[in-house]
């Protein structure tokens, strides 16, 4: 099975995952200290971006998937937020004990990020190609002139129509799925080796999301780029990524390649998600919607976080925190059980 | 992308706007210009403060009396054919004297107004940017002289100058006057400084100063802009009252404060004297207090079309 899921892989976008990764999260802790309390944010998260591998993090809302980019990319507000622990690998290199300033360097040239909303992440106050032109000016020191002609062919390049006319347009001159090309465009600019999506189509029109999505991945093929690709959309995730890491409390619960995961979910709270999608042949059921709330970041559960939700939770579950561990290779969960739903789900299938 | 999918985008998001092309780099600036133009506020408003302007700056335009030319013979005359203001106590041709003091009182309102946005924009950015130890030494500060009512301030510190001329008063006033605009300032890029716009420019690299420079100020200095117009206003009858008050500029200076200040003896008997210098101190603060309403409307970029 598993031999193949990595031709199955390799086929598709043959990411490098044999050489070194490119980014390395390894046992993140981010908190915030508010007046409730001191909130868990992140609770030891560990992943491996690859060269030219997309990454998907999934999960709910208040899952820390924003925060987990931000922390990334040093955007995070300190404080409230505090990094507790662990560390950030971008090329072996440690970026969070690297100082400011060359940390700061690598922004927008080699880690860059796009945000959800395109409009509020653009400045209101100048024309969107003069705000790509300035990544051009400020960081690669050329000429307004040049820069302009340089923003104008991204601007082309990123399927904006007409787009020596509409240089000197405003941000909200702009639709919405325009304005998150130009996003885009402004991110991709310096050509950076990893691009973070933070939920880049979720304020997008449905149909707008697959041609963002479509320009995204192109450009990703194009510039050899390791993506990750926040989000809470399954239907996108299925589409696009190598590996989905899926994202739970600040921790995550199960990470495997795209096929693995769907095939063979084994871990209790990907396995609600995907049974939570609802089906065109499903009948007349009521859709399975994952019971109970996520936890209280400022109050987690002593054992598994998912446990007070979990249909399977055992006492052990709710006195020991499981650690993310190997179900089969390339495939790991953070459940007591999973090797036992594995082999269920493999049992059955067979 | 494939050119159906493109074509396809193009048919789907094309163009919001229907305009026509647009040659010319159009800058913040530059735009906000074409929408000045077009609004007739502006227009009567920057009409009235020409004048008032080539007035200050050339008054012998306007008259060609010397406004020392006093003879006491004709004091406190009614305005006749020859003298069109009437004259005041000494005698002096009244007109002469209001358009010679155009000079001091928009000098001072614009010294203390460009001094008064200068210091708020730097330490409003400062404050609002950084927040924290800066912004709590900054607003302290502030705080301790807003605390003090700016023609009290004034009276004390005016009283101990001998001399006091349009640099002595406009320090003052300065002084007393930039804690409020600061906090103006301040509170513009507070709002601001947490836009997801400036959390993307730093993704992508920008550092503090260029974030501040392109991202806080561009988007926070519409509010102090548009003010500082109206504060011109303000400081020209803030003049005009310290004056009348005894504390402001002194004779032999020529300004509309001293006007009103000699003026006040006389409110019964000759209104004149009262009226004229009123109607121009009136004229000046509505025409920059107007101008201030045109440039806040016309730096704000989604009040545009």
């Amino acid at each position: 099975m598993t031999e193949t899921t990595d031709a199955a892989e390799q086929a598709r976008t043959a990411p490098d995952s044999t050489s070194a990764p490119l980014l390395e999260v390894r046992d993140l802790q981010v908190e915030f200290h508010t007046k409730a309390g001191v909130a868990q944010a992140i609770n030891g998260l560990n992943f491996t971006v690859h060269p030219g591998e997309t990454l998907a993090i999934l999960g709910e809302s208040g899952s820390g998937k924003s925060v987990t980019a931000q922390t990334i990319m040093g955007i995070l507000d300190m404080p409230p937020g505090k990094i507790a622990g662990g560390e950030i690998r971008y090329r072996g290199e440690d970026l969070l004990t690297m100082p400011e300033e060359k940390r700061r360097k690598l922004r927008g040239v080699s880690i860059s990020m796009i945000f959800q909303d395109a409009l509020s992440s653009l400045n209101p106050v100048f024309p969107v190609g003069w705000q790509i032109a300035e990544m051009f000016r400020i960081h690669r020191k050329m000429k307004k002139k040049e820069a302009k002609q340089e923003a104008v062919e991204l601007m082309r390049r990123v399927g904006i129509p007409a787009a020596e006319k509409r240089v000197w347009d405003f941000p909200h001159e702009f639709s919405g799925g325009m304005r998150q090309r130009i996003m885009i465009a402004m991110a991709i600019a310096l050509d950076p080796d990893l691009l973070i999506a933070d939920e880049p189509t979720t304020a997008l029109d449905v149909t707008v999301q697959a041609q963002v999505m479509d320009l995204l991945l192109d450009l990703q093929k194009e510039y050899n780029m390791g993506l990750i690709l926040i989000t809470h959309d399954l239907g996108v995730v299925a589409d696009v990524a190598d590996k989905i890491a899926v994202m739970y409390a600040g921790r995550v619960m199960e990470s495997a390649d795209v096929y693995e995961i769907y095939a063979s979910p084994s871990h209790p709270y990907t396995r609600g998600l995907l049974d939570s999608i609802p089906r065109i042949d499903g009948g007349e059921e009521r859709l399975k919607a994952i019971e109970g709330l996520p936890p209280m970041l400022t109050n987690l559960p002593a054992g598994c976080p998912f446990s007070p939700r979990c249909p399977m939770a055992t006492d052990l579950c709710r006195t020991e925190r499981p650690e993310l561990e190997r179900v089969v290779d390339g495939h790991y969960s953070a459940c007591h059980y999973s090797a036992q739903i594995y082999d269920d789900l493999r049992g059955g299938a067979a | 992308m494939s050119e159906i999918s493109r074509a396809q985008t193009e048919q789907s998001e094309g163009s919001t706007t229907g305009r026509t092309t647009k040659e010319a780099e159009a800058s913040l600036w530059a735009d906000a210009w074409r929408s000045l133009r077009s609004n007739p506020w502006f227009i009567v408003s920057g009409a009235i403060l020409v004048v008032m302007i080539v007035m200050a700056l050339f008054p012998q335009l306007f008259t060609n009396t010397s406004p020392g030319e006093c003879l006491l013979g004709r004091s406190r005359q009614e305005p006749s054919a020859e003298h069109w203001f009437g004259t005041d106590v000494q005698g002096c041709d009244y007109y002469t004297r209001v358009i010679y003091g155009a000079r001091t009182s928009i000098a001072v309102g614009l010294l203390v107004a460009l001094g008064t946005v200068v210091i708020s924009i730097v330490l409003g950015t400062l404050a609002g940017f950084y927040g924290k130890v800066v912004d709590a030494v900054i607003s302290r500060i502030g705080d301790m002289i807003f605390a003090v009512p700016y023609v009290l301030g004034a009276i004390v510190f005016l009283n101990v100058i001998d001399d006091r001329g349009i640099l002595e008063v406009s320090f003052i006033l300065t002084i007393f006057m930039w804690p409020m605009t600061m906090r103006l300032m301040r509170g513009a890029v507070m709002s601001v400084v947490n836009n997801e716009y400036v959390m993307a420019a730093r993704a992508l690299g920008a550092g503090n100063l260029t974030i501040m420079r392109r991202h806080i100020l561009p988007n926070s200095l519409a509010p102090i802009l548009g003010y500082s117009a109206i504060l011109v206003g303000i400081i020209i009858s803030a003049e005009a009252a310290l004056t009348y008050l005894g504390v402001g500029l002194q004779l032999p200076s020529i300004s509309w404060g001293l006007q009103l200040s000699n003026a006040q003896n006389y409110i019964q008997t000759y209104p004149h004297l009262m009226v004229f210098p009123l109607i121009f101190v009136a004229l000046t603060v509505f025409a920059f207090t107007i101008m201030g309403d045109a440039i806040r409307d016309a730096i704000d970029p989604k009040a545009k079309k």
